[in-house]
């Protein structure tokens, strides 16, 4: 069962070509790495598939149907400089916002929630944390809070955008573990990701972008020095197993 | 009720109605418009009046709302189509608020609404302006105006408090979920719109800038929670009031520039002495981390 069909995404900016006809599927139950150089659209992909930016053409089916009807099935976790870390709040109301698309209009989270808010805080190793204001956190513990709100979501599919941008070792091996878990439970995981040296060990399933999907598929069959190349213009070569880009030239 | 009383009641009706919801606009960083919107509305004061030839309260409101709403559009609409938006908002404000101000002139000399009245507001005159019905006298009309406004407001944020804040903080995260955005940007933009219009007549359009922003901005520096933001900035609001008529009172000057002054005031206060965002706590702070690591390195 395909988790997630793309159908012939494009996106313009400003009359420039961001995004040409992308179209692949997504099986259950995968971890995938989008994987391109920096331009090739891959944050502008996550977000045209979630409507967060007008696309030109395209359709996203998500468990065979329309994406609107399964809004409450996806997550999301933004890259992290993109909201406003000295918004008056803490660690625990932002989890809780990961409830909101379950609460409803007009109610307020119960207790049940905010228990639930814990958990997620807990599991993420940041519970010491709940209270406090979210600009006095690392930038590893704010990837965390954004972790625990995305598990506070309970979706099927997650789609993140770099979440290891930036952040400590421990910070990225308490995702990566929790990617893991979510996997295990049959859930689907889309990774904007640029560290090409990892791309074998995090993801079973690669989708290469520039622009255009390059290929998408397995990891052990997508991710070859011949499809990198193609993907980032020429400029990489394998040092034993894994790429390195190098200078052109 | 004392003259006197009825002037510190509508100054802090002002000073509650801007506050909160000028705390919304703080954190969305969206002060500029805030600034565009008092002003224009204007315009829309001067259209009510064309179409129902009265200063009546109600189409004041609606003609304010609807120009305000439009002033939002269209900045939004030349930000998208590549005007820088700063730019945008000094395009759109000025050129809504001159028309304003060439309209009212239009207007015959025995109606009370002229620029300067528009500008700067008369709050001294507010409490003689009752609200009468079949001959019955009800009380100051500012007061049911700001009343009803805030009531809407409050009640407006009381609803969609999840959805403003979530779309405030996280916007991207916030439509992936299905939360309306744009509904919620113009329901704000509708509720500054309906604020400036029940503040005009006691602080005009310059000085309600204050009142929406100052607070807003002061109470940012005091509180770590949301929630508590808009509490701290409608009361905030209410102080300055309070603190400008008595300024007001012992030197003899405007009402309304000392309620904004006063906003000023408590601003600088608490910029200083701010046990967490303060000059000086953060100063304090500083010696002690100096003196920490002198210890440490002795």
């Amino acid at each position: 069962m395909h988790a997630l069909q793309v159908n012939n995404i494009s996106v313009t900016y400003e009359k420039q070509p961001v995004l040409e006809g992308v179209q692949f599927n997504i099986p259950e139950g995968t971890l995938t790495g989008i994987i391109g150089p920096n331009g090739a659209g891959k944050s502008t992909l996550i977000k045209a598939i979630l409507h967060l930016i007008p696309r030109l053409s395209g359709e996203v089916t998500v468990y065979g149907k329309p994406y609107k009807q399964q809004r409450k099935l996806i997550g999301y976790v933004p890259q992290r400089s993109e909201v406003d870390w000295d918004f008056p709040t803490n660690a625990l109301d932002v989890v809780l916002m990961g409830r909101y698309g379950h609460i409803g209009m007009f109610k307020r989270p119960n207790k049940k929630e905010v228990q639930f808010a814990y958990e997620c805080l807990e599991k993420v190793g940041m519970k010491a944390f709940a209270n406090r204001q979210i600009s006095q956190l690392s930038g590893g513990q704010q990837q965390r809070v954004f972790l625990a709100r995305a598990l506070a979501q309970d979706a099927q599919i997650y789609f993140m955008d770099e979440p290891f941008a930036g952040v400590d070792a421990a910070t990225e091996k308490a995702i990566m573990k929790l990617l893991q878990e979510w996997k295990e439970q049959g859930k689907t995981v889309l990774v904007v990701h640029h560290d090409l040296q990892t791309v074998r060990d995090y993801f079973d399933n690669c989708l290469l972008l520039n622009k255009k999907p390059i290929e998408c598929g397995p990891t052990e069959k997508v991710f070859t020095l011949n499809n990198l190349e193609k993907t980032y213009g020429g400029a990489i070569s394998f040092l034993g197993n894994s790429p390195m880009l190098v200078q052109k030239g | 009720m004392s003259y006197d009383a009825w002037i510190l009641l509508i100054g802090s009706l002002v000073g509650i109605t801007c506050g909160v919801t000028g705390a919304i606009l703080v954190l969305r960083k969206m002060a500029m418009i805030a600034d565009a919107i008092s002003h224009t509305v204007l315009l829309g004061i001067v259209l009510a009046f064309f179409v129902t030839q009265s200063l009546n309260g109600l189409p004041m409101l609606i003609g304010a709302a609807i120009v305000g709403v439009l002033t939002a559009v269209m900045v939004q609409a030349l930000d998208s189509s590549g005007v820088q938006s700063d730019a945008a908002i000094g395009v759109v404000f000025t050129s809504l608020f001159a028309l304003g101000v060439v309209l009212i002139s239009f207007i015959g000399d025995n109606v009370h609404l002229d620029v300067n009245h528009a500008l700067m507001g008369e709050i001294a005159f507010t409490p003689w302006d009752t609200l009468i019905i079949n001959g019955n006298s009800y009380g100051p009309v500012a007061v049911w105006m700001l009343g009803g406004v805030l009531l809407f407001n409050l009640t407006l944020i009381l609803l969609f408090y999840k959805e403003i804040k979530i779309s405030t903080f996280d916007p991207a995260m916030a439509i992936s979920i299905g939360v309306p955005v744009m509904f919620i940007h113009y329901m704000l933009m509708t509720m500054v719109s309906f604020s400036t219009v029940a503040s005009f007549d006691s602080v005009g359009a310059i000085l309600v800038v204050a009142m929406l922003i100052v607070p807003g901005a002061t109470a940012y520096l005091l509180t770590d929670r949301f929630g508590m933001m808009l509490i701290l900035s409608g009361g905030i609001g209410a102080l300055s009031a309070f603190l400008g008529y008595g300024m007001a009172l012992t030197f003899n000057v405007s009402i309304s520039g000392s309620m904004a002054v006063a906003t000023g005031l408590i601003f600088t206060a608490t910029f200083m002495l701010s046990p967490k965002h303060g000059m000086v706590a953060k100063w304090l702070r500083r010696k002690q981390l100096q003196q920490e690591q002198q210890k440490v390195s002795a």
